[in-house]
Order: C-alpha cells, then sequence, then structure tokens
C-alpha cells in the first residue's frame, strides 16, 4: 500500500516514518473517521487484553527513551510508580513543546490527534490510570479544538469513558492548556501549573513524580512524541521496535532542523542511524549559496554548542577514539559523548554569516525572559547574562566581560531547583569555551562600563 | 465596590488602550457560568484551583484581557482567595492585563525566528500600523496597541515552528514564512474598523 504525501512535503529516503506516517499525507484528515480507516484503535484493542504489566515490559523491551529532551527509558519511568500504591495514578502528556528549535508535537497534534490519543490510553492502561491530562502549549489554539474534538470522538466511540470496549477499565482524558510559559515543560513546573499554580519546579527528591506528582499523587508525565510511540510498539512488539536504531537508542525520533540549511524541516529517522553530514548536507541540502556551515545546536537551543571543524574524543580505554563532527551519529549517546546532548531533537544550524555573539544574545534574552524567578542564582543570573551580552553584542564590552559572563553561568550551573539553571547556562558555557576569540574579538580595552554611580564614588576612593 | 475588589484594582490595573474599545467590560452570563463549570468537573472536586487556566482563558478569549472583576468571578468560581488568580495572571505571559488590538499580534522572537528575519518583520508591522514600540519592555509591557486600537503587536519566545520562520500569530490564526515584504497582505487579511 502505498501513501501519497503532499507535493513537495514526501518524505527522504533515510527517513522511516512511524509517527509521521500520516502527516502530510494526501487525503487525510485529523478525524475519527479516517484514523479507523487506518486501523487505528486496534492496537488499543489489543493492549486491553493484555496484563498491564505485559504492556510496560513491551515498553521496557523497546529500548523507548522519553523523546521530550532528558532522553529517559520510559519503560524503567512507569516502573517507579510505588508497588504498595493505594492512590489516584495520573498520567500528563507534555504538550508544551516550548524548547526553542524543536517544532515536531506541532503536526503530531494537529494533523494526528488520535495517534496520541491511542498511544494515551495504551499508557493509561499500562500504568493504571483512569484520568489523564493534556498540557497543551496555549500557542496552539487551533491545535485545542482539534484535540478536544478528538476526544469528543474517542468517547463517542467508547474509546474513553467508563469500561472501555467492555474490558472494565474507566478512562477520562481532559484538554488543559497552558498559557505561555517555558519553566511548564519542566515536568514538575507541569504539574503545578496542572494545580493551578506558579508553575515553580518542584524540589527533588522525589526525582520522578512517578512517586509523587499530580495533587501529591503518583504521576506519570511523558512527552507528546514518546506516547505516540507506544502505540507502535505495541503494534511491532518490543523486541521488534528495538531493532530500529542503534543498540541503547532505538526506534525513530524526529528531528528539526531549522536556520542556515537550504531546505529546513522535520525528518524521521531511525535513532543513530543518520550522521551530521548525512542530515546537513544530503537531507537539508547543504549550506545556503556562498556560505559554509559554522556550528550547530544540535538538540534544542539549550544543548551545547558543536563546532563544524571539532574533533571530539569519545569512548574510554580501548573504545576510544576520534570523531569527527561530520561523522557524529544523531543519536543519545554519541551526542553525550561529544558534550552535548540529543534533547529534544531540535537542531538550528548556524553557517559563516552569523555573528557568535548575536546568536548568544538572542538565546540569552530567551533564558531571562523564561527563568521562573523561584531560584535567585537563575532569576539574577539570567537577567546579568543577558545585560553582559547586549553589551558584547552591541560592541560596548571589555574584554573582561567575557570572563564575568562565564563566572556567572558557572554561578547557575547545578545551582538551582530544575535543569532550567543547566538549560540557561549551558549555551553560554559552550559558546565562550568554543568561540572566545571571536567574542573578544569584538570587545575593547576603550569602552567604559562603569555606571556613573561608580565612576562618582572612585573619585573619594584613595587609590590602591 | 466593595473592598476586595479596590485591593484588586490596585494589583491589576488594565489601563485604557486604544484596544479597549474592540472588547466588551466583563460580564458573567449563564453561558459564561455553565462553560466554566463544565471546565471545573474536570479536575478532583477537592482541586477545583486547577480550572484556573481554563477559566482565565475563557475571560480571555471573550473579553481580550483579564479585569479585576474577572479574576473575582474566576476566585469566586473556584473558591480561592482572589490574589491566587493574581499570581497567576501576573505569571504567564500568555495572559493579558489590559486590552490588546483587535488584532493582536505575537511575533516569534526567539533564534531560528530571529535568524529568518523576525526582528525585520516586527519593524515592518509597527511602520505598517504606526506602533511605537520603543517603550516595549519583555517583563513589564511585552505589548503594544496602535493608536487607532485596530493591532498590537508583541514579541513572542519561541512558537514551535523553526523550520518555516518567521512565524507570527495574529489572534488564533498561525502565519509561517512572513518575511517583511508581506506584511502588507497579511495586513490585508485583518483590515481595520
Amino acid at each position: 500500500m502505498s501513501i501519497t504525501y503532499k507535493s513537495g512535503k514526501e518524505p527522504l529516503t533515510q527517513e522511516h516514518r512511524l509517527i509521521f506516517r500520516n502527516v502530510d499525507r494526501e487525503d487525510w484528515n485529523p478525524s475519527m473517521e479516517r484514523a479507523l480507516q487506518e486501523g487505528y484503535y486496534e492496537q488499543l484493542k489489543k493492549a486491553l487484553k493484555m496484563e498491564p504489566k505485559a504492556v510496560i515490559d513491551e515498553v521496557k523491551a523497546s529500548g523507548l527513551r522519553g523523546r521530550g529532551g532528558a532522553g529517559f527509558p520510559t519503560g524503567v519511568k512507569w516502573g517507579f510508580i510505588p508497588p504498595n500504591n493505594t492512590k489516584p495514578v495520573y498520567l500528563i502528556c507534555n504538550g508544551d513543546e516550548s524548547e526553542p528549535g524543536t517544532f515536531k508535537d506541532r503536526y503530531i497534534v494537529h494533523q494526528d490527534p488520535h495517534q496520541l490519543i491511542e498511544g494515551m490510553i495504551i499508557s493509561c492502561f499500562a500504568v493504571g490510570a483512569h484520568v489523564a491530562y493534556i498540557y497543551l502549549r496555549e500557542e496552539f489554539p487551533e491545535a485545542a479544538l482539534i484535540v478536544q474534538k478528538a476526544l469528543d470522538e474517542a468517547r463517542e466511540k467508547g474509546f474513553l469513558g467508563k469500561d472501555i470496549l467492555g474490558s472494565g477499565f474507566d478512562i477520562e482524558i481532559h484538554l488543559h492548556r497552558g498559557a505561555g510559559a517555558y519553566i511548564c515543560g519542566e515536568e514538575t513546573g507541569l504539574i503545578e501549573s496542572l494545580e493551578g499554580k506558579r508553575p515553580y519546579p518542584r524540589i527533588k527528591p522525589p526525582y520522578f513524580p512517578a512517586a509523587m506528582g499530580l495533587y501529591l499523587c503518583p504521576t506519570i508525565v511523558n512527552n507528546v512524541e514518546s506516547l505516540c510511540h507506544v502505540k507502535h510498539i505495541m503494534e511491532m512488539g518490543g523486541e521488534e521496535y528495538a531493532k530500529l536504531g542503534v543498540e541503547r537508542n532505538t526506534g525513530t525520533r524526529i528531528v528539526c532542523v531549522s536556520g542556515d540549511v537550504k531546505r529546513p524541516g522535520y525528518f524521521e529517522i531511525q535513532v543513530g542511524k543518520v550522521t551530521m553530514r548525512e542530515l546537513l548536507y544530503d537531507m537539508c541540502g547543504g549550506p545556503k549559496d556562498g556560505k559554509e556551515f559554522k556550528a550547530v545546536i544540535p538538540g534544542g537551543s539549550s544543548s551545547k554548542i558543536l563546532r563544524c571543524d571539532e574533533t571530539f574524543k569519545i569512548g574510554k580505554g580501548d573504545d576510544a577514539k576520534d570523531l569527527n563532527f561530520w561523522d557524529i551519529q544523531l543519536d543519545f549517546d554519541t551526542l553525550a559523548a561529544c558534550g552535548s546532548m540529543a534533547g529534544s531533537g531540535g537542531v538550528i544550524v548556524l553557517d559563516n554569516s552569523r555573528k557568535i555573539s548575536w546568536v548568544l544574545n538572542n538565546i540569552n534574552h530567551f533564558y531571562a525572559h523564561e527563568s521562573c524567578g523561584q531560584c535567585t542564582p537563575c532569576r539574577e543570573g539570567n537577567g546579568w547574562m543577558k545585560k553582559v551580552s547586549d553589551r558584547i553584542a552591541s560592541g560596548k564590552a571589555r574584554p573582561e566581560d567575557i570572563d564575568t559572563l562565564e563566572s556567572i553561568a558557572y554561578q547557575i550551573d547545578g545551582k538551582t531547583i530544575c535543569a532550567f539553571g543547566e538549560a540557561s547556562s549551558w549555551p553560554v558555557e559552550a559558546i565562550i569555551a568554543k568561540y572566545r576569540d571571536e567574542l573578544l574579538a569584538e570587545t575593547s580595552e576603550d569602552n567604559v562600563t562603569k555606571s556613573t554611580e561608580q565612576v562618582e564614588r572612585e573619585k573619594f576612593l584613595q587609590p590602591s | 465596590m466593595n473592598t476586595s475588589t479596590d485591593v484588586l484594582e490596585n494589583l491589576i490595573a488594565s489601563a485604557e488602550t486604544p484596544g479597549s474599545k474592540f472588547y466588551p467590560a466583563f460580564s458573567a452570563d449563564d453561558e459564561l457560568n455553565s462553560k466554566a463549570a463544565e471546565a471545573i468537573s474536570h479536575y478532583p472536586d477537592d482541586q477545583k484551583r486547577s480550572a484556573v487556566l481554563p477559566l482565565l482563558h475563557m475571560v480571555q478569549h471573550r473579553f481580550g484581557f483579564i479585569s479585576a472583576p474577572a479574576i473575582e468571578w474566576v476566585a469566586g468560581h473556584l473558591d480561592i482567595e482572589p490574589i491566587k488568580v493574581v499570581e497567576v495572571v501576573t505569571f504567564y505571559p500568555g495572559l493579558r492585563q489590559s486590552a490588546p488590538g483587535k488584532f493582536h499580534i505575537r511575533v516569534c522572537r526567539t533564534l531560528s525566528c530571529a535568524m529568518a528575519g523576525s526582528y525585520e518583520l516586527m519593524e515592518k508591522l509597527c511602520e505598517v500600523t504606526k506602533i511605537d514600540r520603543s517603550q516595549a519592555d519583555p517583563h513589564s509591557s511585552p505589548i503594544t496597541v496602535s493608536p487607532c486600537g485596530n493591532y498590537s503587536v508583541e514579541f513572542a519566545e519561541c512558537l514551535a515552528s523553526c523550520g518555516s520562520g518567521p512565524v507570527c500569530m495574529v489572534n488564533d490564526d498561525f502565519h509561517e514564512e512572513v518575511p517583511a515584504e508581506k506584511v502588507q497582505d497579511l495586513l490585508k487579511q485583518y483590515p481595520a474598523s
């Protein structure tokens, strides 16, 4: 059976489409009727006949790692619900998609909501959740209508509600819209937001909301894409699914490429089966005319930048080897070994026309805006980093400003309640480490950065 | 007007803007009340507070922004103190405290869109709609309304469509690949009244 895709949106030969099978397809729409023609909800029926534990075991066997950013094994996360639990269990779909550079969940919730809903119901059955929420970012108002309609259709068909399909299992899924805050992508921040409070992330431990989450009950929070994979794991079987991709990095994932390439876009690839060279040259058409690639931010704006002329020393002992930037395989472990991360799959490409100070400043503005303000190092530090990088980008900085900036970053990193501290300081640390000379070239000893107050004060100080 | 409303109006100033004329003053009718009850039913009985964002979205969708009386209405439905609604309203960039223009335009400012030209897009939008963004600040006053009240602009952080930048949203409509040159075409779809 061949599928016709919209003209100009056809998948490339390097792709392997599971999740995006129906995205940009001709004769496709997000209705239940269309979904049922494609055999949707069959995997749900199959799962309901299994033991919940068997479903979890399939997901564990698949090796699926979370697609939201951290890459934590989904099946293992599910296993963290305390065995003697007597409280209700909740499942939350994290549809906040707010990491700059990432635009994959957008297409799932707009074009294929039933894939998500089926994956969610199977997941709820596996973990014993009877109420689930889809936390959708506010910036997707159209998707909110589409997902709500899909939920209503699923209720009509008896896939949601009491005793679904005569299985004795009750499940209700509600849509909950966010309100434009990046921090709601952090799972405990999301939970606080869902509880109707300011989304201040919670202190760890407990490290996983599976122990204590929404309303202090065990809660599983999974990314949209991760939950969709569950449906395909049921279809293929965990072992078969694990054959996709490479060892410890199984399955497919959607890589979103933006920035300075000829053909930006989204590509569903087998994890680790595509290298940077293939992605940027073969799939994205290479750099724009007359330009050269300079650097790549490989996993959303908070991942550490990689220079295109870098060589990495990876592995230990006998496995140690040099890895050229272009030979990096796009999987969790290789990118981590290169000092960055696969994150949410958002690849931002910069060419040699971009000033690194401008890039740094843009990123700093983002994090200064999005810091929730709970922890002092992050709240104050991100504001300071923005001010210092404003100076650098506008040519008003002194050489020591680079060191100041670096020291601020290291004072945020590791000193906050949630990972936002790292998310905001890693880009700064990496850019300074790799492009110090370029940044220094934009500074000058002649610039004065003292405030008028400071100049006034110094008049009265004894020269040392 | 009771004292709690006075206190609230000090917290949520909701200053008049040129866009105010396009939005009705807050008043809760039966339809709004029943929609609120439906939203509250999605959460456990002892966790009504969870419905604060859904209720605020309903208010903002119909009345353009969240005013002090609206906050009292939300707090009343959820059996919580109004200050707990205020703290939510003042946190989220997606919730507004004063009227935007009839057409509120959010331009993505973040890296990929900025590389594709979102700053140029914003500049052109301001030029065409006669908006002066010189006093705008990402925290204290992100939104600037045109003198005629028809348009308002705001720099938003990542709208999650980085591959097709620069992108923007006009009210609930999403537009991708809108370089500065296409501003006139874009605004034609949203004629001033």
